[in-house]
């Protein structure tokens, strides 16, 4: 239930207490999230994991203050989000940065376009001022020479450099990444993955990503949130859900990292 | 969305159900109406919210006005032509031919312009607005704005609503006068009506009044167009029946041109009456 105790304990970034979200009609009410609290340490990589519809993206949601939990508290740097106003939850919001699932670029804007858009909108810079700031990160991902195209013409690999690109551009402190390689193979996956921990230990911020891909993102995960029937158990790594005692965490290792270690012994043969 | 832990309860009695069902209706018709009156507010609100974006001002102005002037030219010159060859025939019954130019000049201003320049509008620019933020909400470009702490009704709406109000005013204006010389070529160029009675028919029945009344029910229409249309496609996944994905998209915006053409029509009405 615990992270490894063996390292520093570090700061708390965002803190989950006693939280429970349902969503339906009273007679056909899921409830999602069950009374889970969990904490996110500052300036390293939390993976929250577990299948499909147990609670992962909208634990993200959660986070920025886009839903509202029935009960518990959601603190971010000690702030409760679901207590603030519109006004405060823009304020809060502007220390995020979010890679969505879809990349949610905008259409109608090149790749030079949607990533200046946060500087645009949120800073007095001047326009030389943006453009450097947009080349300087269009070149540490790899993107250089794409500027001028629009979305639809970018691969699914490059437009998620080009989603992070737009949301580490103004320096935030957390980073929220929604399940970031749907859609991708597992070669793209493993770049994009060692990018996104390149990127993380560049910068320092902290890195909370939401993914049902368990091998791919375990390797870059400091910590590890695994969700589970809307109830919550943290890891420190990897060989802490191997040796789970807990039956439904070990039948989860079994069916999701069988890959994992076959895959070194398939690379030797090589 | 999940479905982890079901809370199992006993249903209601049968007899109840009808009851529930209405009330559940009118719980979201309230609720919808709720939400689109905080959408209309926040839009407004978001017109005079700095930094204010001209260039999208400017881009929406070309969408909505300069984009719809050749289906308006159009609409109202085949408009002001039947316009002209009902009248005639009509007038011509009774020996009133003199009163063409009144008759095409009055129906013309106060209701058939801003009415059918509103549907023109509709169909071509409110359905294209719709569909275009209903897909900005289902790809989470809206989320994704929100989550920049950048305003969504500052940067995406506003500008929309502005260029509405501005362009379908003007879009009635070039109506009317489009629809007048449709009138005039039918009646006069067509039928023989006397150029100068159709010219001071309608010089001396159309008073500022009249042109004020026309001008009140374009720009009402503008914003009833721009409300229903972005609010629909902004609350894409809230609206009941509506579905996921690309089929919520076409049924909100099918729903949203039908919303938007019946309240211009009755709000026709509603003004006819109040300000005639």
């Amino acid at each position: 239930m615990s992270p490894s105790t063996s390292k520093k304990v570090p700061e708390i970034a965002i803190e989950f207490d006693r939280v429970s979200k349902s969503f339906g009609q009273r007679n056909k009410k899921h409830r999602v999230l069950n009374d889970i609290s969990f904490t996110i340490p500052r300036g390293l990589t939390t993976v929250i994991a577990g299948g499909s519809g147990q609670g992962k993206s909208v634990t993200l949601k959660l986070i920025l203050g886009l839903l509202y939990p029935d009960n518990g508290r959601i603190l971010v740097d000690g702030i409760n989000v679901p207590s603030l106003n519109k006004r405060e939850l823009l304020k809060l919001r502007t220390r995020f940065g979010v890679l969505f699932q879809g990349s949610a670029l905008f259409d109608s804007l090149t790749v030079f376009e949607n990533i200046a858009l946060p500087l645009r909108e949120r800073t007095k810079m001047s326009e030389d001022e943006i453009r450097v700031n947009v080349l300087a990160t269009l070149d540490q991902l790899e993107l250089t020479g794409h500027e001028d195209k629009f979305p639809a013409q970018l691969s699914g690999g490059m437009k998620k450099r080009v989603g992070l690109a737009r949301a580490i551009q103004l320096e935030p402190e957390i980073v929220l990444f929604d399940e970031p390689t749907t859609g991708l193979d597992p070669v793209m996956t493993r770049e994009i993955y060692q990018l996104f921990d390149t990127m993380q230990k560049k910068l320092g911020y902290t890195a909370v990503i939401v993914s049902h891909d368990i091998p791919g993102v375990f390797a870059i995960a400091d910590q590890i949130i695994l969700l589970n029937k809307g109830e919550v158990d943290v890891f420190g790594d990897i060989n802490e859900i191997v040796h789970s005692e807990k039956p439904y965490i070990r039948e989860f290792a079994e069916m999701t990292m069988g890959d994992l270690f076959a895959r070194p012994e398939k690379e030797k043969c090589h | 969305m999940a479905e982890t832990t079901t809370t199992p309860e006993k249903g209601p009695p049968v007899a109840a159900l009808p009851f529930i069902f209405l009330g559940d209706q009118f719980l979201y018709i309230i609720t919808d109406l709720g939400r689109m009156g905080i959408f209309l507010f926040s839009a407004l609100f978001g017109i005079f919210r700095h930094p204010f974006r001209f260039r999208e001002l400017l881009k929406q102005l070309n969408f909505i006005g300069a984009g719809s002037l050749a289906v308006i030219f159009f609409t109202a010159l085949s408009s002001g032509m039947v316009l002209g060859l009902q009248g005639y025939y009509s007038l011509h019954k009774f020996g009133a031919e003199g009163m063409l130019g009144s008759a095409v000049s009055l129906t013309l201003i106060m209701e058939l312009g801003p009415i059918l320049t509103a549907l023109m509008v509709t169909g071509r620019a409110g359905s294209a607005m719709c569909a275009e933020i209903g897909i900005m909400r289902i790809s989470e470009q809206i989320d994704a704005l929100e989550c920049m702490a950048i305003d969504p009704f500052r940067y995406l709406i506003s500008p929309k609503f502005l260029a509405a109000l501005i362009s379908v005013p003007l879009l009635t204006a070039v109506f009317d006068i489009v629809g007048i010389l449709g009138g005039y070529l039918a009646g006069v160029g067509l039928m023989g009506v006397n150029s100068g009675s159709f010219l001071s028919g309608m010089q001396q029945s159309v008073t500022n009044h009249d042109i004020r009344l026309g001008l009140i029910k374009s720009v009402v229409f503008g914003l009833l167009l721009v409300w229903i249309c972005s609010g629909r496609g902004y609350f894409v996944q809230q609206i009941r029946g509506a579905g996921f994905g690309a089929e919520s998209v076409s049924k909100v915006t099918t729903q949203a041109v039908v919303l938007s053409s019946i309240s211009v029509l009755i709000f026709d009405y509603l003004l006819t009456a109040v300000l005639l």
